[in-house]
């Protein structure tokens, strides 16, 4: 089990930079989510690691030795794709052997390794099978037992559980976080879907167009984006955000986005005045941090509107309600009784506002 | 016609009866069509087998006088007046290095530049592949003359060797070609993670790729066979002695060098010339047409 550090990482096609300059420390024993929009360079970084693709600029650490020019298969990782990858020629045994049989492991061993990864990722039955005979979670499960079956330093994956029903995914989620930790393997895992990378990360590197745009906890890009890409990638319903003009009266800070204007708390305005490069600026707020209200509220920190249209989920009730030329999403509690067109009050928790400077579009609350 | 269905008329423009006689008619005249178009192939053969076993053959293949005499060639040499032609056998091994010859170096050399044309980053790919396309497009014939000038510098001349590679030479684009596709065809991400399992370049290629492609080695092989199998123009003109001549010129011999047609050995021989290749394709279907289905999902 290494640590992973990624020195100015860069890969360039041609004039596309699909990678920028990408600066990360992966801890031992760390799980680590590369998170972000298709196209964003986590697959390519993945790769790049994987010694797949050679890097443009930039180096790569397995602990303090440079890997940068080890080819594959030097580099003792184990990978698993997003398509599994699994060799269709040959049996589900052989295909978890295979690592092993490369490395000329004596064949005693290489079956009582099998068999052991086998039956911990409960696929010792169908060692015997071809892998186009195996469901889609079956074939996963080989494909992650072929990674682990070697003893990697690193555990990398290409967004695993993207080819699983919704179901699975959420059983698949769990067990993959369970062995992580038992294992205790450095681990890179590529995914689009927050909600993957939230719940199965210790941190997690948001990646947008090739740069990265924070590496922190889960906690941390929920609580703290560091920019309106992190703000509004996490999160979901995503967060709520608002063209606006930061304004300072004789009477405090006002955040006035047109319809509506909330008057700031004078430490979070003395905050913005400071940070701010001008006056426009992005208002943001999470659905989950409105509190609905159906009869008239402060009005310095409420926004008033119209039910616009209701989104029942069953465990939630996601209310859109329409603020002038603005759709504010808030979610209420499912017992809640409301009806489009009816008159409601969106009451604003200042310790959960944000406000993003929108022209570096960073965090200045 | 309309029928009604909860205030609106649904319209029906023809009846059931009208749609099974299209059918019924579509798929007799497209049999008809086929049928027209396999007949003479299936009566030529039909004529192959009946002359082979009779001694005349009634309006086109219906046999008579039936005899076994057409296939003495398989036991005994055959004799025309003063000139004796050689026993079967030998010949049959002559074309057999030759098919053999040719696929052995055509598949080999086909398989490991399909694959640097699919996977490699080979400058000017693509007007080199359609450079191999018009490249095959040239007979042979018309390089006769210059491939005898080359056989004969490298002391070639009336060796079975001089023509398999002659013969290689010039199958090898298109086998490269029709190879290639099954290597593109082959998902990358296998071939990554046979990189990552601990696999080098050439051995990934050997032990993940080309057990995918079985179907495509197959398939160039049997050309390869075919192509040498029938080879018979630089067999004519790079070997002079009889002893050398593969089955293709023996079949020749026993039309061109004489007056007299024994039809019924003509028809015997050029059937016993089709037994090969179809025992060739027969083994390589079994042992390459498993298809493994990539076992993948999605992407």
């Amino acid at each position: 089990m290494v640590s992973v550090k990624l020195d100015h990482l860069s890969k360039y096609f041609g004039s596309v930079k699909a990678v920028d300059n990408l600066n990360l420390k992966i801890k031992d024993g760390e799980f680590i989510a590369l998170l972000g929009p298709s196209g964003c360079g986590k697959t390519t970084t993945l790769l790049m690691i994987a010694g797949i693709y050679k890097p443009t600029k930039g180096r790569i650490f397995f602990d303090d030795v440079d890997v940068t020019e080890w080819p594959p298969k030097d580099r003792n990782v184990g990978m698993v794709f997003q398509s599994y990858a699994l060799y269709p020629h040959m049996k589900v045994y052989d295909n978890i052997a295979f690592p092993l049989k490369l490395k000329k492991v004596p064949k005693q061993e290489i079956d009582k390794r099998v068999k052991s990864v086998a039956k911990m990722l409960q696929i010792d039955h169908l060692l015997d099978r071809y892998p186009r005979q195996l469901s889609g979670g079956q074939q996963q499960r080989v494909a992650l037992a072929r990674a682990l079956v070697k003893d990697a330093y690193v555990l990398l994956m290409d967004e695993p559980l993207s080819n699983l029903d919704a179901k699975l995914r959420v059983m698949m989620r769990a067990e993959i976080k369970r062995l992580q930790k038992e294992l205790k393997i450095t681990t890179i895992y590529v995914t689009h879907d927050q909600v993957e990378a939230m719940s199965m990360a210790d941190r997690i590197a948001v990646m947008n167009e090739g740069k990265l745009q924070q590496f922190s906890t889960p906690d941390e890009l929920y609580n703290k984006p560091i920019n309106v890409f992190v703000a509004g990638f996490i999160g979901a319903p995503p967060m709520n955000l608002i063209d606006a003009t930061f304004v300072e009266k004789s009477d405090g800070y006002y955040v006035d986005a047109g319809s509506f204007q909330l008057k700031l708390r004078e430490d979070l305005g003395k905050m913005a005045k400071k940070n701010l490069t001008s006056t426009e600026i992005i208002f943001g707020v999470r659905p989950e941090h409105l509190i609905i209200s159906t009869t008239p509220a402060e009005p310095d920190r409420s926004i008033e509107g119209f039910v616009y249209v209701l989104e029942p989920l069953g465990r939630d009730l996601i209310v859109n309600v329409k603020i002038g030329e603005h759709i504010i999403k808030a979610i209420a509690n499912p017992g809640l009784t409301l009806t489009p067109g009816q008159k409601v009050w969106l009451v604003i928790d200042y310790d959960k506002i944000h406000i993003f400077d929108k022209k570096t579009e960073v965090a200045v609350i | 016609m309309s029928t009604s269905q909860g205030g609106r008329k649904i319209k029906v423009k023809r009846s059931l009866a009208y749609y099974r006689v299209r059918r019924i008619l579509v798929k007799a005249v497209l049999y008809s069509v086929l049928i027209a178009l396999t007949l003479p192939i299936i009566i030529m053969y039909a004529w192959l087998f009946m002359q082979s076993i009779s001694e005349t053959v009634l309006f086109g293949f219906i046999p008579s006088n039936f005899t076994l005499k057409g296939w003495r060639f398989l036991w005994q040499s055959i004799k025309f007046g003063e000139v004796i032609l050689p026993p079967i056998w030998p010949v049959v091994m002559n074309s057999l290095i030759i098919a053999g010859g040719v696929t052995v170096i055509e598949v080999s050399i086909a398989l490991l530049a399909g694959y640097a044309l699919s996977r490699l980053n080979v400058p000017y790919r693509e007007p080199l592949l359609l450079l191999i396309i018009a490249l095959h497009a040239f007979p042979g014939i018309t390089l006769l003359i210059a491939i005898f000038y080359l056989l004969n510098s490298m002391g070639l001349i009336n060796t079975l060797l001089g023509v398999i590679i002659a013969k290689a030479a010039l199958e090898i684009p298109m086998g490269t070609w029709l190879i290639k596709g099954f290597f593109d065809a082959v998902p990358w991400d296998v071939e990554a993670a046979a990189l990552v399992d601990g696999c080098s370049r050439l051995k990934a290629w050997y032990k993940v790729v080309l057990p995918i492609v079985k179907p495509g080695i197959a398939a160039i092989a049997i050309f390869a066979f075919l192509a040498g199998w029938n080879e018979f123009i630089f067999s004519l003109t790079f070997l002079l002695d009889p002893r050398l001549y593969p089955l293709s010129i023996h079949v020749y011999q026993l039309i061109g060098e004489f007056r007299y047609i024994d039809y019924t050995l003509l028809a015997a021989t050029a059937l016993f010339y089709c037994i090969p290749p179809l025992v060739f394709f027969v083994i390589t279907q079994k042992a390459f047409m498993k298809v493994p289905v990539v076992g993948v999902r999605g992407a």
